[in-house]
Formats: C-alpha cells, structure tokens, sequence
C-alpha cells in the first residue's frame, strides 16, 4: 500500500513545478496552464486526503475547484483571445500599458 | 481465465466493428446511389461484397503525403488519436445479457463499469483531439477551419447531449449502462418515457459524428475536404474508419439508452432454452443498431447542410433549452409519483 | 510490489514529466499536449484513490472541456511557423529558487505533520457516485447552488469578453 505521504510528496513536486510556469514563462496560455496544474495538485491532495480519512468531504472540494477552474478557463481564455485581437500577441511582458 | 475471456471478448468485437464499419461504407455507397438513381459500386465480387476489400487495399497502397510545413509529429499523432477514441467506446455498451459457452457464464459486454455512461461522454468530448489537432497540424487554412468548426460544433452538441443523458439517468436512477438495459424489459423502453430526451439526444449524435445535416467540418464546397484535406493513404482511411466506427458506436449508445438495447418485449417469459434466448438477444441489438444505422445513412442522402450560424442557433437556442426542459419535466413527474 | 504500487509510481512519472515538459517545452503546442497527459495521469491516481466518479469528471471538465478551450486559445494564436511559437523563459535562477523554497517547505510539513489516517477499507471499492449525489444535495446545498450562479457569471462574461465589438456605421 502506497503512504500518504508519497501523494502528497508527488502534489507538492507538481505544484512547484506549476510555480515554475507561472514565475518563469512569458505566455500568457502557458501561464495559464501552469495554474492549471497547480490546482490539479491541490485536488491531487485533497484526494488523497479524503481517501485516507475515509471521508468525502475532500471529493467534495474538489467539485468545487473544478467549477472554478472550468469558470476561470472560459473567462481566462476569452481574456487572452481579446489580448490577441488588440495587441497581436500573448507576451505577457509586452502588455505593459497599465504599467505606470 | 477472466483475462482470457476477456481478451476474446475485446478481439470478437473489435473485428465484428471494423468488418461492419466496411460493410457500412457499402451500404451508405448503395443507399445514396439507389436515392439518387444510380447503381452503386456492384462490379466487385458479388453484386459488389468485396467493395471494403478493394478499397481498403487502394488505401494501403497509396503514397503517404506529409506537407511541408506540416508539424509532422501532430500529423503522425492525429489519426491514432481519432481511431483510438471512436474504437474505446464501443467497451462499455452491452449487446446482450450473459450467455453459457463451453460451461463457462460470459457476460456479454467487454466492461461494466459503474459510471458508464458518463465514460461514454468523456470519450465524445475526447474525440474533439483528434480532428482540431489534424486541422491545426496540416498548416493548411481549409483544415484548420474545419478542425474549429468541428470543436466548436462538438462542444456545443455535448452539452444537449449531457442534459438529455441527465433524464436517462433520473428515470432509471443508474449511471450503469447494463443496468439501463435491464430497466427497459418488456415494452418499457425509454423512448416511449423520455421522446423529447431521445430526440435531442438523437439529434447530438448526428452532430458528434459529423454526418450531415451537421457534417460542416468537412463540408467539401467550402472547406474542400475539412481537417482531413492534408491527409492520403492510410492515414486518410484512419480518418475515414474512425468516423464510421463513431457512427457505429453512436447508434449502438442510442439503442442501449433509448431503444430497449438487446431487450427482446416477451422472450424472457417464451420458455426458450437459455442459449438460444441469448442468441436471439444479441441479434435483436444487431438488428436495431442497423435499423438506426440506415437511418442515419438515409438521412444524409435526404436533408441538406446548414449553415454554420443555423447550426449553432440550433444547438443553443433550441436544443439546449429543449434538453433542459426535458430534465425539468422529468424530475417533476418523477418527484409527484415518489 | 503489488499491481497498485506499480500503477502509483507509472502515473505518478507519466504526471511529473508530462507537467515539466507542459512547463519547460519551447513549444507552446507540446506544452498544451502534454498538459493532457498530466491530466490523465491525475484522473489515474484519482482511480487508485478510489474515486471513480472524480476520475471521469476530470477526464470530462478537464480534458473535455478546459483543455480544449487552451487548445482553441493555442490555435488560434499561434500558427504551426511562426516565431513567435517558440516563447523564451526569462529569469529561471530567481524562479527556481523560489520553486525549491516552495517545494521544500511543502514537503517538509508534509513528512513531518503527523496526519491522522483512518484505517483503509478492504476488499472492492464501492461506488462514490451516490453519496457524493446525496452530499451535494444535503450538507453542501448552498455551495453546489453558489457553484452553478458562478458558472453562469463566468459563461456571460466569457461570452462579452471575447465578442468583438460592432463597428460603427
């Protein structure tokens, strides 16, 4: 039988790799998948949890962040479709205006 | 031994699929031809059997074309990912009850999962993959197109699709595909409980696999042949053999949803020996998937395309709130009975 | 080693490798495919946790629905020749440290915390779809109602963003 712990050890491995994505890439839909992937090492634990507990309740969060994270793909990808239309690019860097 | 049987099971359906998938591209060849006054391709063996044969050794021996400025790996890629979603789905679906063989009690249904409808749904929403990714790999504007056009199209009918999957679910209370066999015995088929689920549900299919009135992906006068343009030889006839094994497992989902699956009204109660009860039973799911089958097939040799915003229009001002309704007025005959 | 350990360590690889290369391919297409394989792998480990209704509906919601809705977003973005294709990553020391700040921390509370584990259940698993239905319908009504009103805010929204703008007469 696996420990808890290796699940936990393989989401936060996951997780940090998502924080890579998110401080190092400059695109605009990598970043987006990066956070993706941190939210699937969070319901990773949750999972884990839950099946060690014997208990749902942590399935039942992660219904939760799936509908946040299927909400945040529809408005995330509609704000970078917009981006490209204006800007003609999803270089995050390049995106600067609000930059003061 | 289970894994024994099992392999057995996977290797007799999956080449009773792909020999009904040739035949099937016979048949749509006679049927269009018989509705539009022609003959048909009858110079291949008997009145033209040996057809599929023919065709498919012209395929093999065509040259395989790769363009240029293709991404080569996603265009390697995309076939294999289309044939091995629409050949998955056919696991789940029951085409008879059980059935004693050599002294040994065989289920006939490759995998009873407990969430199997909704392992149906998630494989239409992956057969999206295969046909944007041929569509973007080809570098070619006609494909890339038709790959959207055919994400967009199927992201929208899976939802009506999903919601009227929903009634099925409240008025059997199963996800089991098996079980909602099991439910529709005698005359009590779901059709007859849920018309306006079926027809929306029906209505989907036609859109997931892609046949006209909804095959806009490929729509030869505007997109010349859609995702597929780039492609020749077997990587073509991959194409080609998983969209009419979609066709096949499609109907067969609808058979097992709506249309009582292998039920037979009154064979149980027929006092027939046990074999040849099962034996009967599977040729009823034969017989109704064909039915459906030359259904589909006559349909697209009747009705025209639509247009691309008619299609839409169509899926989400109608489809989608006739779907929605259906749940609504189920749930509430079935909250006033309880 | 029995079947279960073989199958945690297959998908566990298949998830970081896929997940890095998601992170660190020059490719934006290769990154949104393997993204899909991570999720795969997550809806496997789901599956030997027992929970087979999550597994299909992260198969469902997110490789039906969010990854194909990236894959909008790469196609129409991005063409199979185009430079800008290749997308750079800038500043990898301070990012890496940061990363293996995080990660160290986070394992560490893991492996020192003393979690509280119910014994495990034998024999075949049982179906979660129907508890999980009656859940949502008695102890986490509110949320589940909350959940829906937030899909249908970001399906507007979604739809106003992206619209482009009429052109005036």
């Amino acid at each position: 039988m696996i420990p808890l712990n290796y699940y936990l050890a393989l989401s936060a491995i996951l997780f940090s790799i998502g924080v890579v994505g998110v401080l190092a890439r400059r695109n605009a839909i990598i970043v987006f998948m990066s956070i993706e992937l941190m939210l699937n090492s969070v319901n990773l634990t949750l999972v884990a949890f839950s099946a060690y507990l014997g208990n749902a309740t942590g399935q039942m969060f992660v219904f939760f962040v799936l509908t946040v994270a299927a909400a945040e793909a529809a408005v995330g990808l509609a704000i970078i479709i917009a981006l490209f239309r204006n800007k003609m690019t999803v270089n995050i860097d390049e995106i600067n205006i609000m930059k003061w | 031994m289970e894994i024994l049987i099992s392999l057995i099971k996977i290797l007799v359906v999956m080449l009773v699929l792909l020999t009904c998938v040739a035949y099937l591209v016979l048949v749509e060849r006679r049927v269009s031809a018989f509705i539009q006054n022609r003959i048909g391709p009858n110079r291949v063996g008997y009145k033209g059997l040996l057809q599929p044969v023919a065709d498919v050794l012209k395929l093999f021996i065509k040259e395989d074309i790769v363009p240029k400025l293709a991404n080569k790996p996603l265009h390697r890629l995309a076939p294999i990912i289309a044939i091995v979603v629409s050949l998955s789905t056919i696991a789940v679906v029951p085409f008879g009850d059980k059935i004693n063989l050599f002294g040994y009690e065989i289920k006939l249904q490759i995998a009873s999962v407990n969430i199997g409808i909704l392992y149906v749904l998630a494989l239409t929403g992956l057969g999206v993959y295969g046909i944007a990714i041929a569509g973007w790999a080809s570098n070619n504007k006609y494909s890339l197109l038709g790959g959207l056009r055919s994400c967009a199209q199927i992201i929208s009918y899976e939802l009506s699709m999903g919601i009227s999957i929903i009634g099925v679910i409240l008025v059997t209370s199963t996800l089991q595909l098996d079980k909602i066999v099991e439910f529709q015995h005698g005359w009590r088929w779901l059709i007859l409980l849920q018309p306006i689920g079926f027809i929306t549900f029906f209505v989907a299919i036609f859109a997931e696999t892609n046949r006209l009135p909804f095959d806009l992906p490929e729509a030869e006068p505007e997109l010349v042949g859609g995702y597929h343009t780039e492609y020749t030889g077997l990587k073509f006839g991959l194409f080609f053999l998983a969209e009419y094994a979609n066709m096949i497992t499609g109907s067969a989902i609808v058979v097992t949803l709506y249309l009582g699956g292998w039920q037979f009204p009154y064979l149980q109660s027929s006092g027939l020996p046990e074999f040849w009860t099962s034996i009967i039973q599977v040729g009823t799911f034969a017989a109704k998937v064909g039915a459906v089958l030359l259904f589909m097939v006559i349909i697209r040799w009747t009705v025209p395309r639509f247009r691309y915003d008619q299609l839409m229009d169509l899926g989400w001002k109608f489809m989608l709130p006739l779907s929605i309704a259906n749940v609504i007025v189920t749930a509430f005959i079935i909250y006033l009975f309880e | 080693m029995s079947l279960i350990d073989i199958l945690f360590y297959f998908f566990a690889t298949i998830a970081v490798v896929s997940a890095s290369i998601v992170v660190f391919s020059r490719n934006i297409i290769y990154s949104a495919f393997s993204l899909l394989f991570t999720f795969f792998a997550v809806a496997g480990l789901y599956v030997l946790l027992n929970a087979d209704f999550l597994a299909i509906t992260q198969l469902l919601i997110y490789v039906g629905g969010i990854l194909v809705l990236m894959l909008f977003g790469v196609m129409l973005t991005h063409k199979v020749v185009s430079v800008d294709m290749k997308t750079g990553t800038l500043k990898i020391l301070p990012a890496a440290l940061i990363t293996s700040m995080i990660a160290g921390t986070l394992i560490g509370i893991f492996t020192v915390t003393d979690w509280r584990v119910a014994p495990l259940q034998t024999g075949d698993p049982i179906p979660t779809a129907k508890g999980i239905g009656e859940m949502f319908m008695t102890t986490w009504l509110l949320p589940f109602e909350v959940a829906s009103v937030i899909l249908l805010i970001a399906l507007i929204g979604a739809a106003i963003i992206a619209r482009r703008e009429k052109e005036a007469k």
